[in-house]
Order: structure tokens, then sequence, then C-alpha cells
């Protein structure tokens, strides 16, 4: 019964989310009360599902239930496990949220030509979702995915008049068709083994290992281009870039960790995993996090920079995984659950935070009108709360305690730190990522203060600060939800504890691993949210403390920055690049960055300009190059067809007597002519 | 019977060369016309026993191929006041060797298929390749839309030729339907030739490439 509330209230909730846009269609282009209509109805459609998903959380809705409906044959079945729960919160919280900031980022009135279409778009991704999140059909699965996936094509490519936005929406719709294409060829393979296409565990005596290999890179493909896993991450920037502010918090946030479900949901369904598989997932999350982050630090676009940590997200969920598929080949089930523990937090909190850094930097961009970080500077004095908000999911995307990144960190840490410690011969190796992860974790630290520093300290450098407004209260209650989401996470992480359990029971191939009770024993949870709340009392004591210390010494305020010039000009800051760039190059090798040096020849040089470029490296150095030399080539057959009937009449000639000549056994034509 | 069968099918890939020599649309026409009534008795010769489908086929082909076509594309012809071919493709001897070559290759091709005994002696299948070779021959070297029309029609006859291997297991409604097929396609040709040669003041099919994009 409560399986059926369960669903119920989720389908509920992802239908009225998918016809949120709908009656804005039927209205005037310029007003806003269909704006208003499909705020409510996502509202309604986020608070039904989220009741819905919480009682999957609770472990309601793990019975399989079918659908009087259906595709291929087969009645469509779902459910709301844990697994697919966790997963339904953040798509069903950022619909909700996202729709309130698009009141005051996308007003309808402002933007008549793409309103209806954005809200359309947005409420049938949120279903789209929803759908394959709670799918055990192949079918069901797939058609949540297109729906998803095409939505996010028209999400992207919103403001299309404009030709980069077209150009990245393009790359967009080829990498998910090519993704989906995978995904079939998975779905047909799993099919074959198992016989239908409801989405179940394949038993060990089933497939040999090689389908299964087969089946774990389609996986690995398919899921891994949504989920923006390098080198499969060449579409995530500019699409991100692109697409309106709380349409990236969508796809940052939420959408690609679609990719993350499918890839936790599907490996868990093949049986005895070898020791490879885990091996090449956490190296490729290795890869993902550090190159992600040091792409991110050479991006001069705000949102491009977001995107880039996206990446280097997605790379520390995949590290979290990989030890978990490693713990299970071994029979490990600590391993098991501090990585997919993290992993599946770090879904979360990644969606909070990254939503919330997407958002802020939204309002940032809706105030100024550009993107690009090098113009900014000195808004935390005219967008105090914006800046407080990106401070806080800055600190948080760099897994800084007392907030949430901190935790799900942790637990991987936690993870990987165990594999030195206990006596698998030859696992100890795989130590060594949790370095790689505190790599990451810092070189994010120095690019959250990039940007946060050239953001919103010192002083503005080309826009003009007194124009610069605060976001108004419609954009600020989704960041502020977001933020006391990250802080709450961080404080007591373990209110979470429980609902991560359900979600790894759920997940559990090996029943022989028992989970209750385990997070808790494992990690030390309230000596965390202890220390964190003593660093964030600390913090604030001596916040006050120094501030009442400095006005009573009577400092007054002056330039950041200023170095101790007498008149000190907003260009005497430190850049986007200037910062970055001491790092990056530590990684020229392989980023192989454009530096454009100032010629300084003459003794009294003239004006001299210094810049840099990263461009993307898979999409920009491998990809158009040779879809460039394929287009290329395809030219070649131009002359063929010049639009002159008869020329397509002899090409149908010539296939004909081709086709005669192939089939007319020639060597006995040979034999009757010239034998006697 | 057979014998009869094979003096009509000769007379048939005779009419073949002659359509492909000569300039004059209105002799392709009657060239073609003729050939089509030859082919209308076929299915009367074929089985030696009149049956009542094969009458009925054989009317409506006469009639059709016989009248009905030779008359609109007379019509088109007048009102559009062309006589001749003038510039083919391939020259008209180029291209009656050519039909040759194609009658020759389809003689050879015929007697290496696995064939049904009471296919093998009657010259039907070679007939039918032949004739249709030289539609397309007719097809792909004329210029003018008319005469493109007759290399339909003489495609057609081919498939009609191989037809009447099958007039007995192949229901009469099917040969109907390919004759309908026939009548509408030179009709819509006829009307689309006082278009063609309204907006471009000639025939000349090469023309339509101008709508390229």
């Amino acid at each position: 019964m409560e399986t059926h509330l369960s669903i119920l209230l989720i389908l509920a909730g992802s239908v009225l989310h998918g016809l949120s846009g709908v009656p804005g269609l039927w209205m005037s282009s310029r007003s806003a009360t269909g704006q208003r209509i499909a705020l409510l109805l996502s509202l309604c459609g986020s608070l039904l599902g989220l009741t819905g998903a919480a009682m999957g959380l609770l472990g309601y809705g793990a019975n399989i239930v079918t659908l009087p409906w259906s595709l291929f044959g087969e009645s469509i079945t779902v459910s709301v496990d844990g697994l697919s729960a966790f997963f339904l919160v953040p798509v069903f919280l950022m619909g909700g949220l996202g729709a309130v900031y698009g009141l005051g980022y996308w007003p309808q009135a402002a933007n008549p030509a793409n309103g209806q279409m954005l809200r359309l778009f947005w409420g049938l991704a949120i279903m789209g979702m929803s759908w394959l999140l709670i799918a055990r059909h192949a079918g069901f699965f797939l058609f949540g995915w297109e729906i998803m996936a095409l939505s996010a094509f028209f999400l992207v490519s919103t403001e299309s008049h404009l030709p980069d936005v077209r150009h990245a929406g393009w790359i967009y719709l080829a990498t998910t068709h090519a993704g989906t294409l995978a995904l079939f060829a998975l779905f047909a393979v799993f099919h074959r083994i198992t016989g239908s296409f409801a989405l179940r565990p394949i038993a060990f005596d089933e497939a040999h290992l090689g389908m299964l290999t087969v089946l774990f890179f389609l996986a690995l493909f398919g899921f891994g281009l949504k989920a923006g896993m390098m080198p499969l991450h060449f579409w995530l920037p500019a699409a991100h870039a692109s697409a309106p502010s709380h349409v990236s918090a969508l796809m940052s946030g939420v959408l690609i960790k679609m990719g993350i479900y499918g890839l936790i949901r599907f490996i868990g369904f093949l049986p005895e995993p070898p020791a490879s598989w885990g091996v090449i997932v956490l190296a490729s999350g290795c890869i993902s996090g550090v190159f992600g982050v040091a792409l991110a630090l050479g991006q001069h676009d705000i949102k491009r920079l977001l995107a880039y940590h996206s990446v280097e997200n997605i790379g520390i969920m995949l590290m979290g995984f990989g030890l978990a598929l490693i713990g299970r080949t071994l029979g490990n089930p600590l391993w098991v659950a501090l990585g997919l523990a993290g992993c599946l937090l770090h879904v979360w909190n990644h969606g909070l935070f990254k939503a919330l850094l997407f958002l802020s930097a939204g309002a940032v961009v809706h105030a100024t009108h550009t993107r690009q970080l090098d113009r900014w500077g000195g808004l935390a004095k005219r967008m105090p709360y914006t800046a407080f908000f990106f401070l806080i999911g800055a600190a948080a995307i760099c897994g800084l305690p007392p907030l949430n990144g901190f935790v799900s960190e942790w637990f991987i840490y936690l993870g990987l730190l165990h594999t030195a410690q206990q006596a698998h011969n030859g696992w100890t190796s795989v130590a060594l990522a949790a370095p790689i992860l505190a790599l990451i974790g810092a070189l994010a630290l120095a690019c959250f203060v990039k940007a946060y520093g050239v953001m919103f300290l010192g002083s503005p450098r080309s826009i003009e600060l007194s124009t610069v407004q605060e976001a108004p209260l419609s954009m600020r209650t989704p960041m502020l939800v977001l933020a006391v989401g990250c802080i709450l996470i961080g404080l007591a992480p373990m209110l979470i504890v429980p609902a991560l359990e359900v979600a790894l029971r759920a997940w559990n191939p090996a029943p022989s691993i028992p989970f209750p009770g385990l997070l808790a024993s494992m990690a030390p949870l309230s000596s965390i949210s202890l220390f964190g709340l003593a660093l964030a009392a600390g913090g604030l004591i001596s916040f006050f403390l120094l501030s009442r210390l400095l006005k009573r010494r009577g400092i007054e305020r002056t330039i950041t920055w200023s170095c101790g010039y007498a008149a000190p000009t907003a260009r005497m800051q430190y850049t986007a690049s200037s910062f970055a760039h001491t790092i990056l190059g530590l990684f020229r090798w392989a980023l192989r960055p454009r530096i454009h040096y100032p010629s300084t020849k003459p003794l009294f040089t003239g004006s001299a300009r210094f810049e840099t470029h990263q461009d993307e490296p898979i999409l920009d150095r491998q990809i158009l190059p040779i879809a460039r030399f394929v287009k290329q080539s395809f030219l070649e057959f131009r002359p063929l067809h010049q639009g002159f009937t008869h020329h397509y009449l002899i090409y149908v000639l010539v296939a004909v007597i081709a086709l005669f000549i192939w089939t007319m056994p020639i060597h006995r034509l040979i034999e009757r002519l010239f034998s006697r | 019977m057979n014998s009869l069968l094979n003096a009509a099918l000769v007379l048939v890939l005779a009419l073949n060369l002659f359509a492909l020599g000569t300039s004059r649309i209105l002799t392709v026409i009657r060239t073609v016309t003729f050939q089509g009534i030859l082919l209308g008795i076929l299915p009367l010769l074929v089985h030696g026993h009149p049956s009542l489908p094969a009458v009925y086929a054989s009317a409506a082909a006469i009639l059709l191929k016989g009248f009905a076509i030779p008359f609109m594309l007379t019509r088109a012809m007048r009102d559009v006041h062309i006589k001749r071919e003038v510039e083919p493709l391939i020259g008209f001897l180029p291209s009656m060797i050519l039909g040759a070559v194609a009658t020759g290759f389809a003689l050879i091709f015929a007697g290496e298929l696995p064939l049904a005994d009471e296919h093998m002696t009657p010259l039907l299948v070679p007939a039918a390749l032949s004739t249709m070779f030289i539609g397309f021959i007719l097809l792909t070297t004329r210029a003018k839309a008319i005469l493109q029309a007759m290399g339909y029609l003489v495609l057609e006859n081919g498939i009609f030729i191989f037809g009447m291997m099958l007039v007995e297991a192949m229901p009469l409604i099917v040969e109907l339907g390919i004759l309908l097929d026939l009548f509408v396609g030179i009709f819509v040709i006829c009307i689309i030739v006082n278009h063609v040669n309204q907006a471009f003041s000639s025939l000349d099919t090469r023309h339509l490439a101008a709508l390229k994009e």
C-alpha cells in the first residue's frame, strides 16, 4: 500500500511538473500569468514528489509495482527503492527551486520569445528524470531518459538567436544521441541475456564474463557521457555556459547525476565484477577530478569554470563508486559502504552547492550582463547576499568543514585510507587515490579563491558598480534554501545517515554484506558535527572580535590590494589569468593553454597585452578537427549529385547492371564460352 | 504457339532498336504504341488457350498503351510545338549500338538464369531484360521530357513482358494496378511537360537542375 502511495505521489508530482509549462502556451507572451501558473504547478509537483521520495527513503517504496500500461509487449514496472528515492530528492528539490528562481531571472515579460518554451521544457526535463529514476522496465527507462535529454537540448538552446548557444546545443544533441545509442545497445544485450525488459540483477550463471564486460563498457560510455566523465565531458562546459543559469544549475546539479545513477544501478546488476572494473572507474574518477579542476582554473568565464568543477565532482563520485566496486569484488563491506555512501552523499551535496553556485553566479550575470570574470570586482559591496551565498557554495565545493562537501569527501577518504590498513594483498595501492582527492580539494580551493576574489572582492574592473543591484527576493530564496541545506548536512550529517543506509541496502548486490549501523559505527559523525560546530563558532567569534578590534583602533577601509600605492587603480589587481597562472603552469604539459606573452623587446616598450586562453582539450583539439576532416571528405562526393535527373537514372542503371553482373555466375559463363 | 510468341518478341526487340535510332518524336510515339499493342496480344499467346484474366489484361493493355497514352502524348507534343530530339546525351547511332549490346547481354544473362523449364525456350526473359535496358537508355540519354516519358513506357513494357511468365499466378488486380500507375504517371508527365515548356521555353529536363537549392 505504501509503495503504491509513494509511486502515486511521485507520478503525480512528475506529471504536474510536466504539465506546468503547458497552460502558459496559450497565454499572451508578455503576461506573467502563465509563469505564475507554472510556478504553482511546479511547487505542488515538487511537494508531492518530495513526499513520495521521502517515503521511499523511509523504506516504503521498495516493492515493484506494475502499471496498467505496457511497452514492447511487457507491462511497465516501477519502484521507488532507496536508491531511486535518493536521486529523486534533488530532482524535485531543484525542479521547484528553479521555477522560483526563474521568476526573477527569466521573467516572461522580459523574455517573450523564449520564456514559455523554457518553462515547458523545464517541466518536461523534471518529468523525464523522475520517470527514468523509478523505471524498472528498460523501455520506460529509455523513454524517461530521452524526454530528459531532448528537453535539456531545448533548455540549452533557449537563446537560440546567439550562434554560440546554437553551437553548444548541437554539440550537446550529438553527444546525447551518441550516449543513447550506447544505451540502446546496452539494453539490447541486457534483453538478450535476461530475456525480458525488466531491469533486474543478472544471475551469476546467466552470462559469461565477456558479455558482462561488454555491458560494463557500454554502460560506462553511455552513462559516462551524460555524467561528464573525462574524456567524455567535452559537451558539458559549452552547454552549461550557454544555458540560462537556473538551467545550468539543474543540468549540473541534477541532470548529469542521472549518468551516475545509471552507472550505479546497472553495474549493480552485473554479478561478480572483476577487480579491473572498480580500478577503471576509480582511475577515471581520479583523472576527471584532477583535470576537471585544472581546466576550471584556466577558465575566464564563470559558468564554464563552474561547469568544469562539475567534471571534477563527478570524478569524486566516481572515485567513491570505484572504491565500492573494488570492495564488492574483494567482499569487503566496509569499502562498499564507505565508497558508495561517499558517492551518493556527494550526489546530494554537489546538487546543493553546485546549484547554489550557479544560481548565485547567475544572479551576478543577471545584474552585470557579462560572464567574464575579469570584468567584475568588488561586487560584494553591492550584492552582499549573493556574495555570501556564493561563499557558502564555494567553501562547500572545496570540501571545507563545517559544510556538506567535507562530509561526503570524508567518507571517501575514510574508505580509501582503510584500503591501506587492511590486509588485502596488493590493494594498498588504492590508498594512493587519497592524496589525489586531497590534490583535487586543494586545486578547487585555489580555483574558488580566484573566482570569489575576482568576482566579489577588490574593485570593479570594467563594470559600473553603481548600476549593479542585489538580486530580487525570488532569486535569493532558492539560494537561501540551498545554502541552508549545505550547512545542515555539514553540521548534522547523522540526519542523512538513515537515508544513505536505505539507499545502500537497495543497491546491495551481494546480500551477504550487512549494512545497518555500519556507517554510523564507521564514520565518527557526531565528532564531525561537534568539530564543525566548534569551527563555525570559533570563526564567528574571531570575526566579531577582530572587527571590533579594528573598529576600535580606527582602521579605515580602503581598496583591496592597494598594496601601499599612492594611487592604486583597478588594473593593479590580480586578474583571473594572473592568479591561476602559476598553478596552470604545473599542468601545461596536459592542458596546453594558449599564452600570449607581451613583447618587451625595446627598453621603453609601449602598451602590451598578456593573455591566456584555455580551450577545451578534447572538443577543440580532437573531436572538431576530426569532424572537419570527415566533412571535407564528404565534399568529394558533391560532383556526384548536381540535380540532373539523368545522372540519378544512370546511377540506378549502373546499380542494376552491377547487381546483374554480381548475380551472374561468371565462371560458368566463361567455361561455357571458352571450353569445349 | 512458341514460334508465334518468339516472332512477336523479336518484333518487340526490333521496335526497341528502332525507337532508339530515330529523332522524330512522333515516330517514337508510334513505335512504342505499336510495341504496346503487340505486347497487349502477348497474354493471349503465352499459354495457348486464352483464359478470362488473360483476356482482361490484354484488353486493358491494348486500350491503354495503344490508344489512351499515345493520344495524350501526341496532344502534349502538339501543344508545345516540338517535333524532334535535337541534343541527346548520346547520339542516335551510338545509342542503337548500346541497345544492341544490351540485348546481347540480356540474351547471355538469361541463359545463365536458373529458370523453370517452361520459360527456357521462348525469348521472354531476354526480351524483357533487353526492353528494360533500352527503356533505361532512353530515359538517361534523351533530354526532352516527352522522350523520357517514352523511355518510362518502354521500361514498363519490359516489366510487362516479365509479368507474362506469371500471367496465371499473378492476380488480375495487380496487372491492372500497374497499368493504372503507368496511366497516371504519363498523365502527370503530360501536364508537367506543358509547365516545363512555359517556365523554361524548352522541354530539356536538364533545366530542372536550376531548381536545386
